[in-house]
C-alpha cells in the first residue's frame, strides 16, 4: 500500500511537467495548427530563468576583512551579495534563498515575450505550410535556442536549490497513518502545476477571450467568418502556452538541475504524451501527462526492472505505440483532428 | 439484375440518419443519375459504394460480388472508378505520369515491385497513356505539370485517368459543380461521347438539372436519405413529388 | 547506357569522377600553407563524406519521394554498426560479411518499425518513428549491456577485444578490418611538390559502394516504383481510388532506406571497428534530415551535396578557434578585430551546432528546395539576365525535375 502510494507520488512531479508541456503543445496545435518542436526549448528557457535570477541575486562585491585572516594568514576576502547590502543581511539572504519561486515573476513576462517573438517572427509564416516544414523549422529553432543557452551557461547541469524551508522531506503518510517520506518541493511542484492547469482551464472556460479561442479550436474558419480577429488571440495564446512551459521549467529547476538539453529530453516525451492524450484535446494532454508520469514511476521500481529489464526506459514509448495503433485518436482526441 | 445492386443500405452519423433503406439498381451500359437537394445523402451513398464508408445495414453488390468490407483500392480493382467533386489528380506529377499510373494499376494490380525498370521502357503503358491523352484532347499538355492546368483540364485529366483503367462502372460526384457554363457543356459532351463509345456504365450525382437531363437514361431522386422515385427523365420532370421535394426548391 | 538516359548518365559520371579524384580535389592547398586548414582530403573526413552520403541518399528515397518524414533512421545506422562489429568480434575482420550482415539486420529492423509506423501518416508517423528509435537507443544504451547478455556494451561502445573468438581471423593478420587483405586504414600518400594527396583503401571502398547505391537510387527514381512513391506524396486519395495500395509501396521505400542506413552503419564500423549507442539518438536522425533538405529533398544529387556540405563545414568550423580568428582578422584595427572575433566566436569551434541550427532554419524558410534549388535559381537568373538583353520574354515556368 505505502509502496504503491509512493510510486504514484513519485510519478506526480514528472507527470506534472509532462502535463504542463503537453498542455502548451496542445494549445498551440489546437489553435494555430502548428506542430511546435521548439516547445521543449521553452521549458528549458524557463528553467534557465531560475538559474539567471539566482546568479543575478548572488552577484557580490568583494571586501577585505580587516580582522579575519584566512589559513595562510592573508587578509580574508569576504563576498557580500549586493542584495544583502541593500536590504540588510537577513532579508537579502532570504531573497537569495527564495530566488527560484521569485523567478516565476521574471519568467512570466520573459516567456510571453519569447513566445510573442517566436510566433510573430517565425511560426506565423508556417501556418499554411506542410506539417513536415513546421516540424523542421521548429526543430532548427530548438537547436539554436539550446545552443545559445549552452554557450552562455555551459554544458553541465547547474544546481538550483529550492528555498531551505521547502527543500526538506515531509512525512506525508502521517496523515494516513502510513510511512511516506516525500520531498517537500515535489509536493510544491505538483500543487503549482495543478494551479497553473486549473488557471488555464478557467481562463478558457470563463472569459470571452477563452470562449473565442475554444470556438476557434473547434472550427477556425467559422469563427474567422464572424469577423473576430482570431489571429491576434492566437498570438496571445501562443504567448500563454510559452509561459506555461516556462513556468513548468522554472519550478522544475530544483528537481532536476537545468542543463541545455533538458528541453529536448522532455519534448520527445511530451509529444508522446500529446499523442496518447489525443491531439488537440486539452484534458487529454493533462490526463495522459499524469498517467504516463505515474506509469513511468511504477516501471522504475526494482520489481518492474528485474521482471522486465529496461522497462522503465521504454514504457512510455511502448504505451505510445500501442495507443497510436489501437486508438489513433488517442485517449480523448476529437474527431477530425489530424486523423490517419 | 443491374451491374450495381444496392439493397436496403442505411447509414447513421450519430443521431443523423443520413441514409435509410436505399434501394438502387443500375443497369449495365446505361447512364444513371442520382439527384436530390443538398444534404440528401448523395455523397454518403457514393462513399458507401467505393469503400470510403461502410453502411450500417444492407448490401452493395457489384457484378454479383459484394463490395462491403473491401478497401477503396480493392473495390477499384473490381472495376469501379470514381471522379471527385474537386478534381483529385497527382498535381506534383506531369500529365503523362498522371495518365501512366492508372495504366500500371490496370496492368499490374494493386502492388508490384518494379523498382529497377525504367518506366519509359514500358512500351505498352506508354502507348496506352499517350492514346488516352489523345482521346482526352490533351496530347499537347503531355509534359505539363498537372498542378498548373486549368480546372476544366484537371477534370478532363481525372476522367481520362479513370477511363484508362477501363472500369465497368464510372461514378461521378457533381463533376460540374462550380464550373463555368462552357466547361460544363464540354464535360457533358465528353461524358456523352464516353458512354456512346465505350462499354461503360455511368452513375452520376448531379445538382445541375441541365446536365442530368442531357445525359441520364434513368434518374433516382433522393431526399432525406431515401429514394423518392426512380424513373426515366421525362417522367421525373413531371413528377409531383419531385417537383415538391427538389425542383420546386431550386426554381 | 546502363539503362540511364543521357542526363542521368552525365550526373552519374560526374559523381564518379568527383569521388574517384576526391583526394586531389579536396586537398587543393599545399600542406604547409596557411590555407591547409581548409583541406578536406584526409581519409577520415573523406570516408565520412561518402558514408553520410549513402545514409542521406537512402533517406531521400523515403522522405524525398513519399514525403514520410522519419525521425528514426539513425537507429538503423546504429543497428548496422553493431551487427558489423559483432562479425568482427566473432568471426573475421573481413568487411564483406560484416557489411552484408549490417544491411540485412537493418532491413529486418526496418521491416518491423516500418510495418507498425506506416499504419499512420503525417506527424503521427514522425512521432512513431521517433518513439521507436528512442526506445532502441534506450535499450542499446543501458539494458542490452547487462553482464549476462551484453549485446551493445552500453556507454563504452561495442569494440573488438583480444580475447574475442574471431574464429576465421588468421594468425599473423593485423587486427583491423580488411577487404581480403587490403586494410581499411592503409593509406598511400602521394607527394607532388608541396602538395600531399592521401589515397586510402577504406575511402575507396566506401566511394565504390556509394557509386553503386547512387546508381541504384537513380534507377529507383526513374522506375514505375519511384513514380508510385511520388504519387503517394502527391495524392494518396487518388492513388487509393486508382486501385493502388500505398502501404506496400511505402513499406518497400522504408525498408530500402533502412537498408541504406544499415549499409552506412556497416561501413562506419568497417572504417573504425567501434559502435556506440549515441549513433542512434534522434539528434543523429535529425542530422540526416538536415542533410537531405539542405541538399534538396527529392532530387538525386541533393542528399550527397547536403551530406558533403555539412560534414565539411562541421570539420572546418569545429577547428576554428579564437587564435585562428585573430590571425584571419589581423588586418583590422585592434578594437575592431576583437569585436569581429567576439561576434563570430559563438558560431565556430564548439558553436558549430548553433550555426547548423541557424542554417537549418534558413534553408527551411527561404530555400525549401535546398542547394539544388539554389543552384537552379542562380542558373535561371544568369540565363534570364542574358536573355532580357535581346528579348523581353517573361520567365517560363518549367516543371521541376
Ligand atoms: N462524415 C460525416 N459525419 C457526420 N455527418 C455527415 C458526414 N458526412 C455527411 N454527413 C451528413 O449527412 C448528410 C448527408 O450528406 P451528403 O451525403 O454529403 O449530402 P449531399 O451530397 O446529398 O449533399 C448531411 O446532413 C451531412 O451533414
Ligand atoms: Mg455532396
Amino acid at each position: 500500500m505505502d509502496a504503491i502510494l509512493l510510486q504514484i507520488l513519485n510519478g506526480l512531479d514528472k507527470g506534472s511537467a509532462y502535463a504542463l508541456i503537453a498542455l502548451g503543445l496542445t494549445l498551440i496545435f489546437g489553435t494555430l495548427g502548428v506542430v511546435n518542436f521548439a516547445h521543449g526549448a521553452l521549458f528549458m528557457i524557463g528553467a534557465f530563468c531560475a538559474v539567471t535570477l539566482q546568479r543575478f541575486l548572488s552577484l557580490s562585491y568583494q571586501t577585505v576583512s580587516e580582522t579575519e585572516k584566512d589559513f595562510l594568514g592573508n587578509p580574508l576576502k569576504v563576498e557580500t551579495p549586493y542584495v544583502e547590502s541593500w536590504f540588510g543581511p537577513e532579508i537579502g539572504a532570504s531573497i537569495i534563498d527564495w530566488s527560484t519561486p521569485l523567478a516565476i515573476l521574471l519568467a512570466i513576462p520573459i516567456m510571453m515575450l519569447v513566445g510573442l517573438i517566436m510566433e510573430r517572427g517565425l511560426i506565423k509564416h508556417f501556418y499554411k505550410r506542410e506539417h513536415a516544414d513546421q516540424i523542421l523549422v521548429t526543430f532548427g529553432l530548438a537547436i539554436v535556442l539550446q545552443e545559445i543557452v549552452k554557450y552562455y551557461f555551459g554544458a553541465n547541469p547547474i544546481q538550483t536549490p529550492a528555498p531551505d524551508a521547502l527543500s526538506g522531506v515531509a512525512n506525508l503518510g502521517a496523515w494516513f497513518g502510513l510511512e511516506l517520506a516525500y520531498p517537500v518541493w515535489r509536493i510544491v511542484y505538483f500543487c503549482f502545476a495543478a494551479l497553473v492547469i486549473f488557471g488555464v482551464f478557467a481562463f478558457l472556460q470563463f472569459t470571452t477571450f477563452g470562449m473565442v479561442v475554444r470556438a476557434g479550436m473547434a472550427d477556425r474558419e467559422t469563427v474567422g467568418l464572424l469577423g473576430i480577429n482570431i489571429d491576434r488571440r492566437f498570438t496571445i495564446m501562443f504567448a500563454i502556452a510559452a509561459a506555461v512551459a516556462g513556468l513548468a521549467g522554472v519550478m522544475y529547476a530544483p528537481i532536476n538541475p537545468p542543463n541545455y538539453h533538458m528541453g529536448m529530453d522532455f519534448l520527445v516525451l511530451s509529444f508522446v504524451v500529446v499523442v496518447v492524450g489525443g491531439m488537440g484535446s486539452l484534458p487529454g494532454a493533462v490526463l495522459a501527462g499524469f498517467m504516463l508520469g505515474i506509469l513511468e514511476s511504477f516501471a522504475s521500481t526494482t520489481w518492474a526492472t528485474t521482471t522486465i529489464p529496461g522497462i522503465n526506459q521504454i514504457i512510455i514509448y511502448l504505451v505510445a505505440i500501442i495507443v497510436l495503433l489501437t486508438r489513433p485518436r488517442g485517449l480523448m482526441g476529437r474527431k477530425g483532428v489530424m486523423e490517419e | 439484375m443491374g451491374i450495381l445492386e444496392v439493397k436496403d443500405v442505411g447509414k447513421r452519423f450519430g443521431g443523423l440518419q443520413a441514409l435509410g433503406d436505399v434501394n438502387l439498381s443500375v443497369k449495365e451500359n446505361s447512364v444513371h443519375a442520382i439527384i436530390g437537394p443538398n444534404g440528401a445523402g448523395k455523397s454518403t451513398l457514393l462513399n458507401c459504394l467505393v469503400g470510403k464508408l461502410i453502411p450500417d445495414t444492407g448490401s452493395v453488390m457489384f457484378d454479383g460480388q459484394s463490395v462491403l468490407g473491401r478497401t477503396p483500392y480493392e473495390i477499384n480493382q473490381m472495376g469501379i472508378s470514381r471522379v471527385f467533386q474537386t478534381p483529385e489528380i497527382f498535381s506534383d506529377l506531369s500529365v503523362m505520369e498522371n495518365m501512366m499510373i492508372p495504366c500500371f494499376a490496370k496492368r499490374d494490380g494493386s502492388f508490384r515491385m518494379h523498382a529497377i525498370e525504367n518506366m519509359m521502357d514500358e512500351k505498352d503503358i506508354v502507348e496506352k497513356a499517350e492514346a488516352m491523352l489523345v482521346d482526352m484532347n490533351m496530347a499537347d499538355k503531355r509534359e505539363m505539370h498537372a498542378a498548373s492546368m486549368s480546372r476544366g483540364d484537371k477534370r478532363r485529366l481525372e476522367i481520362g485517368m479513370c477511363l484508362a483503367q477501363e472500369p465497368r462502372l464510372l461514378l461521378l460526384d457533381e463533376p460540374t459543380a462550380g464550373m463555368a457554363r462552357a466547361d460544363t457543356n464540354n464535360t457533358i459532351d465528353l461524358l456523352k461521347q464516353i458512354s456512346d463509345e465505350r462499354d461503360i456504365t455511368i452513375a452520376i450525382i448531379e445538382h445541375d438539372m441541365h446536365v442530368v437531363f442531357s445525359l441520364a437514361q434513368r434518374i433516382t431522386v433522393l431526399a432525406q436519405g431515401t429514394p423518392l422515385v426512380e424513373d426515366n427523365p421525362e417522367n421525373i420532370k413531371g413528377h409531383p413529388k419531385v417537383r415538391e421535394a427538389y425542383l420546386g426548391e431550386s426554381a | 547506357m546502363l539503362g540511364l538516359n543521357k542526363k542521368d548518365m552525365t550526373l552519374l559520371i560526374a559523381v564518379a569522377v568527383l569521388t574517384m579524384f576526391a583526394p586531389f580535389f579536396l586537398n587543393p592547398f599545399p600542406t604547409d600553407s596557411a590555407m591547409a586548414q581548409f583541406n578536406a582530403g584526409y581519409p577520415d573526413l573523406m570516408q565520412r563524406f561518402v558514408i553520410f552520403g549513402i545514409f542521406a541518399i537512402g533517406f531521400n528515397i523515403l522522405f524525398g519521394l513519399t514525403g514520410y518524414l522519419s525521425f528514426g533512421h539513425a537507429a538503423f545506422l546504429g543497428v548496422g554498426s553493431y551487427a558489423a562489429v559483432w562479425i568482427f568480434k566473432l568471426f573475421t575482420y573481413n568487411v564483406v560479411p560484416a557489411i552484408l550482415l549490417a544491411v540485412i539486420v537493418a532491413a529486418v529492423f526496418s521491416v518491423l518499425m516500418g510495418y507498425v509506423s506506416l499504419r499512420r501518416s503525417g506527424i503521427y508517423f514522425s512521432i512513431l518513428t521517433l518513439a521507436f528509435a528512442q526506445m532502441m537507443f534506450a535499450l542499446a544504451y543501458s539494458v542490452l549491456s547487462n553482464p549476462k547478455f551484453n549485446l551493445t556494451n552500453g556507454e563504452t561502445g561495442l569494440q573488438v577485444y583480444p580475447n574475442d573468438p574471431q574464429m576465421f581471423h588468421p594468425e599473423g593478420m593485423q587486427d583491423f578490418p580488411h577487404l581480403f587483405g587490403l586494410y581499411m586504414n592503409s593509406t598511400y600518400t602521394m607527394n607532388v611538390g608541396p602538395w600531399a594527396f592521401d589515397f586510402n583503401t577504406g575511402y575507396y571502398l566506401c566511394a565504390v559502394v556509394m557509386l553503386a547505391v547512387f546508381y541504384l537510387a537513380i534507377r529507383i527514381f526513374r522506375s514505375p516504383f519511384g513514380m508510385m512513391l511520388r504519387a503517394i506524396k502527391s495524392n494518396q486519395t487518388r492513388l487509393n481510388y486508382t486501385g493502388l495500395n500505398p502501404r506496400p509501396y511505402t513499406l518497400a521505400a522504408f525498408v530500402i532506406s533502412g537498408a541504406y542506413a544499415g549499409l552506412a552503419g556497416g561501413l562506419m564500423a568497417a572504417m573504425d571497428p567501434l559502435a556506440g549507442a549515441e549513433r542512434m539518438q534522434w539528434t543523429a536522425s535529425g542530422e540526416v534530415v538536415l542533410m537531405t533538405i539542405l541538399g534538396g529533398t527529392g532530387t538525386l544529387i541533393g542528399p550527397v551535396l547536403g551530406a558533403g556540405f555539412i560534414k565539411y563545414f562541421e570539420n572546418i568550423f569545429s577547428k576554428i578557434n579564437d587564435a585562428v580568428l585573430h590571425q584571419w582578422f589581423a588586418f583590422l584595427p585592434d578594437g575592431l578585430e576583437d569585436f569581429v572575433v567576439f561576434i563570430i566566436h559563438p558560431f565556430v569551434g564548439k558553436g558549430w551546432h548553433l550555426t547548423l541550427g541557424i542554417l537549418f532554419m534558413l534553408v527551411v524558410i527561404f530555400l525549401p528546395g535546398g542547394l539544388v534549388e539554389g543552384g537552379q535559381r542562380i542558373g535561371k537568373w544568369i540565363k534570364n539576365r542574358g536573355k532580357s538583353e535581346d528579348s523581353d520574354a517573361g520567365p517560363k515556368t518549367e516543371p521541376a525535375e
